[in-house]
This record gives C-alpha cells, structure tokens and sequence, in this order.
C-alpha cells in the first residue's frame, strides 16, 4: 500500500475521542459441538447456564453501577422459566443444546429487533451478547477461553454486547469500538461513553478492514480511516490538536463581550438548572441569568416552602453579582411531572395542565413561589418569567397574583420589589399575538415552541427529522416575537437549547435576536459562531 | 382501587405507572424480582396488549411497556395472592422506589 492511500468509512459518533491502534476481530462464537445423547445435552446446556451466570456475577462485582445493572438483566434472564423452558423442550425433542438455545434466543432478538426504537434495539443486543456467553460456555469447555484484544486494540464488529465491551473496559484491552450496526443510545454505547472509550457506530464496509490492520478511529466525527500507521498517526496528532486548539479559542472567547464581524455586541446569558451549577462558573463569561429553571425545588419528597426557594433564588442573585436575573416560574407536566402536583392520566400532557396552566390551578403553590421571587427582587435586578402561555389574560391573571403577593409582604414588612414581568414564548399562539401581551420581555423557548410548529413529540425519534429547529415556520414566528419587542421597546431572547447550539446561531441573529441565553458549557463556541456571524445590524 | 377476586380464582388489582419512562428495564426488573419472592403464579398485563403476562419473567415483564400515566393490571392466583398483589401494587404505587 502506498503512504499517501488512506481510507475513510464512515458512520456516526457514538461516544468521543479519537484513537489510533490496530484492529481487533472478537471471534464468533463458531461452534465445533458434537451433539451427544438427550440427557448430555440437557447436561451441557445447564452447565452453561451456569457458568454464564458465574462468569455475570463476577463480572458484576467488579463493575461500576451501570455496568452491574446490565449484568443483573442478563443474570435474570437466565433464570426466566419462558426462555429457559422452551429450550429444555427442544433438547427433549432431541435438538441439540446450542441449536435449541440459539433458535429459542433467536426468536426473541427478532421480537425485539423489530419492535420500534433504539431502547428496544439495546434489549436485542443484550440478548445477543447472552446468546454468545451461554455458547461460548457450552464450547469453551476444555478449549480455553476466546481469543482477547490487547491494550491499544480498535474492536471492529459488527455489533458488540455490553458485557464483553465492560470487561475488556475494566481491564484496560480496548481502545475504542467500531460497529457496522449499533446505535449511540445502545447500552454498549453508554458504557463505552462512561469509560471514556471512542466509539463510533453504523459504519459500512467495516468487513474490508482485516485483523490486525493499522487503524485511525474518530469517535466525535464517526469515522474510521484506515492505511500506512505513520500517516494515521499523523492524522491523528493533528485532529487532537485541532480539537485542543477549539477548546483553548472557545475558552478565551467565554470571557469576552460577544460581537457580529461588524461589530453588533450580542448579550449572551446562561441557563441554570440548580444553583450549584454556578459555583464553579465565572460571571463574567455572561450578561446575566436568562433562564433560571426552578423545577428541580420541586423534585423533593414535599414542595418546597417559600424560605427554600428563597434562599435558592437569592444565592443565584447574589451569583450574578448585579446582573440580571430571570427567574421562570415552575414549568411542571408535560415530561416534567411534580408528584402530588401535575395531572395525572392525561392523554396528551403536552398540551395538558402544565407551565403557567398548572400555576394558576395550584394558587396556593403559585402565591409561595411569588413571595419568594418578589423577596429576590429586593437584592438585585429579578424578573420573572411565564411558561406555556397561550391567552393574554393568562398574564393578566399572573399579574394580578403578583401584586397580591407584593401586598402581603408590605403588609408583613418583608423587603420585596416588584419582579419585571414577561413570558416564555413557547406556543404558536404566543409568537403569533406577542405585540398584544403587555409583558416586559420576552423569551423564546424554542424546545417547545419547535415541538408545537412542527407537530413533532419531542421524544419521537422516528420524527426528530422533521423537528427542524431552523425550520422557515420556526424563524418565522421568531421574527414576529422580535418584530413585536422592537415595537413595544421590550427585550426579547432566546432560552432554548437551539441557542446553545453554534449551528444555529446564524439563523438566530438573522432573524434580529441579540440576546441568546445559552447553557454555561458552550458560552464559548456560542461567542465564536457569533463573531463570525456577518449579517447586517 | 379496590381488591377483585374473580369466579376464576386470581386476586386482581391495578397500579398505574408514573415513571415518565413507563414501565422501562430498570423498573421491570425490580418488578420481577419482588414477584419472584412469591410462590403464587402472577401475572401482570399493560393496557396496550390484551394477554397476562408472567410478572416472574423479565424478559415478557420488559416487552409489556406500558407507558407513563397507564393503567398496569397485576393479578395472583395461590396461597400467598393476596400479599403478592398488595407489594406489587405497593411497589408502582411508589414509583418503584425501595
């Protein structure tokens, strides 16, 4: 082969890095069974049973919490009579053991298989890799265990069972996974993911790369080159310091005021889920809090009372040392259900009892979240922030809540200040009638918002393709929301997870938004998109 | 939700299953495992599918997938039914939670 002659195949990413090594073929469990009389083989076959369960247990104790859960599902099965039987009954009928067994899991790996999605998929492969333990066991016997990867080895198959892939974790022999099927949400992905192991998955023509072969493996693109070592190795070294070299700009950008390529300052905000998430973070990489999540107050054995959210709400003000803060009122139902608060038994949550709906419906928790936001408001810039809001009298009604609380304070003599008061943008109805609310802001929560554009679950995968963030209808509805703020002279920004995303960001801007509130974690690359951004003013 | 006791002997009852996952593997597999400790043959049915499955089979248990906010129908037929039924119910009453 010449120097020059690499290879690409590609696939997708399933968990990042990237690593050079040589490849590694696992054996198929190839079986040179001879089959001996009924009862030898209803010997052979719970000998195996339990020496595979022997082998998970002591796999289990050694692994990490994940990796002991896979293994007790497995352990389980092989004591699950509807599986265990109907082989017993085949090698009755005189099949041998591993014909029976691997017919008997064969039925149910195809019933998974074909049942929709990837969680049922990782079920498949579970049983898959249990399959293969209980063979190997059954021939293994007297002929040594399978051969293993050393340390540096790629694994190239076509599917891998997680068992295998924690073992060879745990003791250091694999260097990365590549597989022709599997997914990013297979349990062997999540393991590899969990031990810092690149993997990349659905790569075709993996069949070509002979054992042994030098081999480039890139987890965060999903590729696989092969050809000459020295050349892989080269490449390597450069992605690797590509990949530094991103992280060290991204960090230096974090610090520094956003700016267009002509010079528009864009304020970048954070998302914060829990206030500890601030501790390790430094100010300065933003203009303030503009989405302060108050849901996980309420993730407890009880609801939380008004001096717990305060004190909550009050660590991120002083946090934030002056800046703004924008505190969301609690946005439970939908796929965030509070026990002993959201609605149970609705056909379709997501359009049921939830945000700002559920608020209102519990006025005693409503009127405790109030006092404790308005007492914030005392220590510095507070506004507060309305979820799932569809009707203008919604804000109305929240208002007038509000003031209520205020009142009640006064009258105690507790510090309070009035919160500025604004709505999350969430909902077509919203988007489309912004001009008509007399919020003080606005902030577009575009997770929902998509999901309710494009008639999209968010949790469908077999529609995520249609769920276009930047999809003309989305943007569109975006520019009205700005168009409204500009009219009104209020603010108006973006909170959901497409702001935090640099693909984005120029979709973002181009619709006249200049403020994005991002996740801390990419306050960097948000900052670089922009800079690079060129759009008018 | 009352106690049943049908013409044909199983003690019955449902539970309705709050996890936003549904009934998933981790789930299923505490399920089956308390089942387990029971002698009495149980079986639980979502209502998706129209068969009783084995509670005491994970892997029929971890094809039943009932989704959030769904009824999960668990019945009992032996000596120890009644109590079988009661910690299963107790259990996705809880969440699943030990």
């Amino acid at each position: 082969m010449s120097s020059a002659a690499i290879r690409e195949l590609r696939g997708l990413p399933a968990s990042g890095g990237i690593v050079a090594g040589k490849c590694f073929r696992p054996a198929n469990a190839a079986l040179s069974r001879k089959q001996g009389t009924i009862d030898e083989e209803s010997k052979a076959f719970e000998q195996a049973v339990a020496e595979s369960i022997r082998q998970i247990v002591e796999l289990a104790g050694n692994s990490d919490e994940l990796g002991a859960e896979i293994l007790e599902f497995q352990e389980l099965l092989l004591g699950d009579d509807e599986i265990l039987g109907p082989v017993r009954k085949r090698i009755s009928a005189g099949m041998s053991a591993d014909s029976a067994w691997s017919e008997v899991l064969k039925i149910e790996i195809d019933d998974y298989a074909s049942s929709d999605g990837e969680y049922m998929a990782a079920r498949a492969s579970d049983l898959a890799d249990l399959r293969d333990r209980v063979l190997n066991a059954m021939t293994a016997n007297g002929s040594g265990h399978p051969p293993e990867p050393t340390l540096g080895d790629v694994i190239v198959a076509d599917d891998i069972g997680p068992s295998v892939l924690i073992d060879w974790a745990d003791r250091n022999l694999a260097a990365g996974i590549a597989l022709g099927a599997g997914s990013a949400t297979a349990h062997s992905a999540i393991v590899a993911r969990s031990k810092g192991l690149p993997m990349a998955v659905g790569i075709s023509g993996l069949e070509k790369i002979r054992s042994g072969a030098a081999m480039l493996l890139d987890g965060d693109e999903g590729t696989v080159m092969v050809g000459a070592q020295a050349r892989l190795a080269e490449i390597r070294d450069t992605r690797m310091a590509k990949v530094e070299e991103a992280r060290r700009i991204e960090a230096e950008f974090a610090t520094k005021p956003a700016r267009t390529a002509p010079g528009k300052p864009i304020k970048v905000l954070l998302n914060v889920e829990d206030p500890d998430d601030l501790e390790k973070l430094n100010p300065e990489i933003c203009g303030g809090i503009g989405l302060f999540r108050t849901e996980f107050l309420f993730m407890g054995e009880c609801l939380p009372s008004e001096e717990v959210q305060y004190s909550a709400y009050r660590r991120v003000v002083e946090w934030a040392d002056g800046r703004p803060v924008t505190i969301r009122t609690l946005d439970a139902g939908g796929d965030k259900p509070v026990a002993g608060l959201t609605v149970e038994s609705e056909t379709n949550p997501f359009l049921g009892v939830r945000g700002l709906r559920l608020s209102l419906a519990n006025p005693e928790q409503f009127r405790m979240q109030l006092r404790a936001i308005s007492r914030a408001a005392a220590l510095g810039p507070v506004k507060a922030m309305l979820p799932m809001v569809t009707v203008p009298s919604e804000f109305a009604e929240a208002e007038k809540r509000l003031d209520e609380a205020l009142r009640e304070l006064e009258a105690e003599g507790i510090a309070c200040a009035k919160p500025a008061l604004g709505i999350m943008v969430e909902t077509p109805a919203a988007a489309l009638t912004a001009a008509e609310w007399p919020a003080e802001f606005y902030s577009i929560g575009s997770n929902d918002l998509v999901q309710y554009v494009t008639a999209c679950a968010r949790d469908n995968p077999r529609v995520a393709g249609l769920a276009d963030p930047a999809s003309p209808a989305v943007l569109e509805l975006m520019r009205r929301t700005v168009e409204a703020g500009r009219k009104r002279g209020v603010e108006v920004s973006i909170c959901g997870e497409m702001a935090s995303d640099p693909k984005h960001i120029h979709s973002l801007l181009d619709v006249g938004l200049d403020t994005l509130s991002v996740t801390a974690a990419y306050a960097g690359r948000v900052k670089l998109a922009i800079s690079k951004f060129g759009g008018g003013p | 939700m009352e106690e049943s006791m049908s013409e044909d002997g199983w003690v019955g009852e449902e539970a309705v299953i709050t996890d936003k996952l549904g009934l998933h593997a981790r789930t299923a597999i505490k399920l089956t495992k308390l089942a387990m400790k029971f002698d009495s043959d149980i079986q639980i049915r979502s209502e998706q599918r129209p068969d009783w499955v084995n509670a005491k089979s994970p892997n029929l248990v971890i094809k039943l997938r009932p989704p959030q906010n769904s009824p999960l129908y668990i019945r009992a037929s032996g000596d120890d039914a009644h109590d079988a039924v009661e910690a299963l119910v107790g259990l996705v009453a809880r969440n699943f939670r030990e």
